[in-house]
């Protein structure tokens, strides 16, 4: 099920706190959405769940209009609201019922679709309790599972996995790669390595815009624009001579000294060069070690703060 | 109208689960059966097998009551946030509302059933008029299901359960009996206007078994009106958010 989003809008009196965006999602993609806190990423989703309208723009989910078939794309989206807000005086199973009911999941697979989702997300022990006593990790397994109840075919996830300890996150990282496999999902976080665990591509919101669309690694060469390598030699004695003849090879566009004792060096490739078989067969003519070299990546958290801080 | 009655069972179970439903029931119960029973112009004194006492109260006592459990309906859930869950399923603002107020007039009709003993009993302290009975329970369902309606708008339009509470009865009170106390006050065609309005006129045109499409028009514009404006208030979201 695509999702098609056609310059979106919304304002909140004179701010906007979505301005413009559009984008497409194709089916089977794990939409990361980032952005600093209020950038627009809630709004964004709660217009997708149609729990907003938008001020304007318009968004398409396997071809029908928010617009103009809200319901029909109600049953195709499961959603997690960003504070997981539940019943707390319905039980687990109740609550489940519930929403499996009214979201139309028919009579006849409805207790093998509560007990299908209750062993998914690891609720057996706990579903006979009510929701308020369950602790924040199982609650948010209760908003999950509410979710992906009636088998959408889009899960749209805002912070999954705020509050949860580190087995919980891998556990609810794990379910949502697995539903990746078969269905949409869009999820929003300001976790950056849970964006690169998850997710097979990155929208970065900042101000109500989208600032940069890709995946991680596509994000990290457009940021970087060449290859920067580190080297670390042994068995040399001068390090003018290491340095001078790198900067001779065709492909280095500068080199810096990373380390003021060791033979360690930083090396900034020409735009669409890569100087690690030069390195290698200098170092081969010179009878230098090369005990390490290897590539420098620009890290998630340094492209987002530098699209996101002006 | 299945979700609507998905939503309607719903809250019915939250209303058992919470307790307020047994209070409901068992303070109503109690206010309208000790009235009835042992105190003031009771059916003793009055020494006629009627319900006109029990009915009396009861308008009292609905008025009080309704808007406690109408209160919570929409406040809470926007409080809580629990709406935004509610209304990114495959329901509309409108299945959601009416949801609700069937919910309150299901919980109020198992009041007013529950009271039926008292109309067995009178009716075996002697002759009893049938028809006066079934128009006076007639009566309070539609004075009900206006109170709830009305209390309804009031949960729309706030996130506090007690400014819901309040508001409901606030403008339940002048329906109930500043209308009529205006329209006591003053004459001619103002005065007219009042009667009307003061929902009493008409709740005592229909106990007394008096029912013409004039005071049908009026319960039914009240029911409307507010869930209407309680919709409106939910879908407002979409413009202020």
């Amino acid at each position: 099920m695509d999702i098609i989003v056609e310059s979106l809008t919304k304002k909140y009196g004179l701010q906007r706190a979505v301005d413009n965006i559009s984008f497409d999602i194709q089916k089977g993609e794990i939409i990361g959405f980032l952005g600093p806190n209020g950038a627009g990423k809630t709004t964004t989703m709660k217009i997708l769940t149609c729990f907003m309208a938008p001020t304007e723009g318009d968004v398409r989910v396997g071809g029908f209009s928010i617009r103009e078939h809200p319901e029909k794309i109600k049953q195709m989206i499961g959603y997690l609201p960003e504070h997981n807000a539940l019943y707390q005086d319905m039980t687990v199973m109740d609550s489940l019922r519930f929403v499996a009911q009214i979201q139309g999941v028919d009579k006849k697979i409805l207790d093998r679709r509560i007990h299908e989702m209750i062993v998914r997300t690891g609720l057996n022990p706990e579903k006979h309790k009510k929701i308020g006593e369950l602790s924040k990790g199982y609650k948010q397994r209760v908003g999950l599972a509410q979710a992906m109840i009636h088998d959408p075919q889009i899960l749209i996830l805002d912070e999954p996995t705020s509050g949860l300890d580190p087995n919980q996150i891998v556990e609810i990282r794990n379910l949502i790669r697995e539903i990746g496999e078969e269905k949409t999902v869009v999820l929003s976080t300001h976790i950056l390595p849970e964006v690169e665990a998850t997710c097979s591509r990155i929208l970065i919101i900042n101000k109500g815009k989208i600032v940069a669309d890709g995946t991680a690694a596509s994000l990290r060469t457009q940021a970087q624009g060449q290859e920067i390598l580190k080297v670390r030699l042994e068995d040399v004695d001068d390090r003018n001579l290491v340095f001078m003849s790198l900067r001779q090879l065709e492909s280095v566009a500068m080199v810096d000294f990373l380390s003021a004792s060791e033979m360690v060096f930083e090396i900034h490739s020409k735009a669409g060069m890569s100087s690690r078989r030069g390195i290698f067969e200098m170092c081969v003519r010179n009878q230098w070690v090369i005990t390490e070299l290897s590539g420098i990546e620009t890290r998630l958290e340094d492209i987002f703060r530098d699209l996101t801080m002006n | 109208m299945k979700k609507v009655w998905i939503i309607t069972i719903k809250e019915l179970h939250s209303f058992f689960d919470s307790l307020s439903a047994y209070i409901m029931l068992v303070a109503f119960l109690g206010f309208s059966g000790f009235f009835t029973w042992l105190y003031g112009s009771d059916v003793f004194l009055r020494n006629q097998a009627d319900l006109q006492v029990f009915f009396a109260i009861a308008y009292w006592t609905l008025f009080f009551f309704i808007p406690s459990l109408t209160m919570k309906m929409l406040a809470e859930e926007k409080k809580s946030g629990t709406l935004e869950l509610l209304l990114t399923k495959a329901v509309t603002d409108w299945q959601v509302v009416t949801g609700k107020f069937l919910a309150c007039l299901l919980l109020v009709g198992i009041a007013l059933a529950l009271s039926l003993p008292y109309y067995i009993t009178v009716w075996s302290l002697g002759p009893v008029d049938h028809y006066a009975v079934w128009t006076g329970y007639l009566g309070l369902i539609l004075v009900s299901a206006t109170y709830i309606s009305i209390g309804l708008f009031a949960s729309s339009i706030t996130s506090n359960q007690i400014v819901a509470f309040l508001t409901a009865l606030f403008i339940g009170m002048f329906f109930h009996i500043i209308f009529d106390v205006l329209a006591g006050s003053s004459t001619g065609a103002l005065s007219e206007v009042f009667s009307y309005l003061s929902l009493s006129t008409h709740f005592e045109s229909v106990i007394r078994g008096v029912i013409d499409t004039r005071n049908i028009l009026y319960f039914l514009t009240l029911i409307l009106g507010g869930l209407v404006f309680s919709e409106i208030n939910l879908s407002k979201r979409n413009i202020i958010g």
